[in-house]
């Protein structure tokens, strides 16, 4: 099996990029700044559920990854429409 | 063996992530920053997931590992999908509220078009205003 060591220097990697995101969400100085920063996090918390799935051995992790890529995604389009000046159901 | 692939190809993985989230921070405008973000995290993301695969199908873990590579699978499909859309779409919306490019950009091949798109915008809304008079 993969080293328990290599798995806590991924995670702690993936938290400095968290970290990196939430520095640009709390700056960033107009709101489509704020969102692109907002859809990498969610893209990174994708991959830390997966090294969590390696870490811990259970496969639901990888269903939880899933299931906020889709909703990551969803929520992305929502505010790219509301920066655009468009009506939700158009 | 095939852990120690499993090992390079998620940190290979990893050091996309970081280099994307660097450029994040250091680049000057929302669109250089969304290209260097989406891009280098998407294919970091997918490519941690590739490892997962790779080390489900092949390690000793048994039945759970090995349901766990198709669902890395699948989500990596789905990662490389949406995520180029959902950048392409935030950076049409920055582009059309008004966001300045940094002053050192070359070039802004959308500007003849963005004026088209606002101008059939302004068209609708005008239009549902006139329905929604009638209406009342």
């Amino acid at each position: 099996m993969i080293p328990e060591t290599f798995i806590q220097i991924g995670l702690a990697v993936l938290t400095f990029c968290s970290a990196l995101c939430l520095y640009r969400i709390a700056r960033g100085p107009t709101a489509p700044d704020r969102t692109v920063a907002i859809d990498i996090l969610g893209t990174l918390v994708v991959g830390y559920c997966c090294l969590m799935a390696v870490r811990t051995r259970q496969d639901y992790y990888i269903n939880i990854a899933i299931a906020w890529a889709l909703i990551s995604f969803i929520g992305t389009l929502a505010l790219a429409k509301y920066l655009e000046g468009r009506s939700y159901d158009a | 063996m095939l852990e120690t692939v499993a090992c390079w190809i998620i940190g290979v993985g990893l050091a996309f992530d970081l280099f994307g989230c660097i450029g994040l921070i250091r680049l000057p405008d929302v669109y250089n920053r969304a290209q260097a973000a989406t891009k280098c995290v998407t294919l970091g993301t997918c490519t941690v997931l590739a490892g997962v695969a790779v080390l489900a199908f092949g390690g000793e873990g048994g039945a759970v590992l090995g349901s766990m590579g198709v669902k890395a699978l699948l989500c990596m499909v789905f990662v490389l999908v949406t995520s180029p859309v959902a950048a392409h779409a935030v950076c049409r919306g920055a582009y059309l509220s008004g966001v300045r490019l940094w002053p050192g950009s070359v070039v802004d091949e959308f500007a003849a078009r963005a004026g088209e798109v606002r101008a059939s915008q302004a068209r609708q809304e005008g239009a549902g205003e006139d329905e929604e008079a009638e209406t009342a």
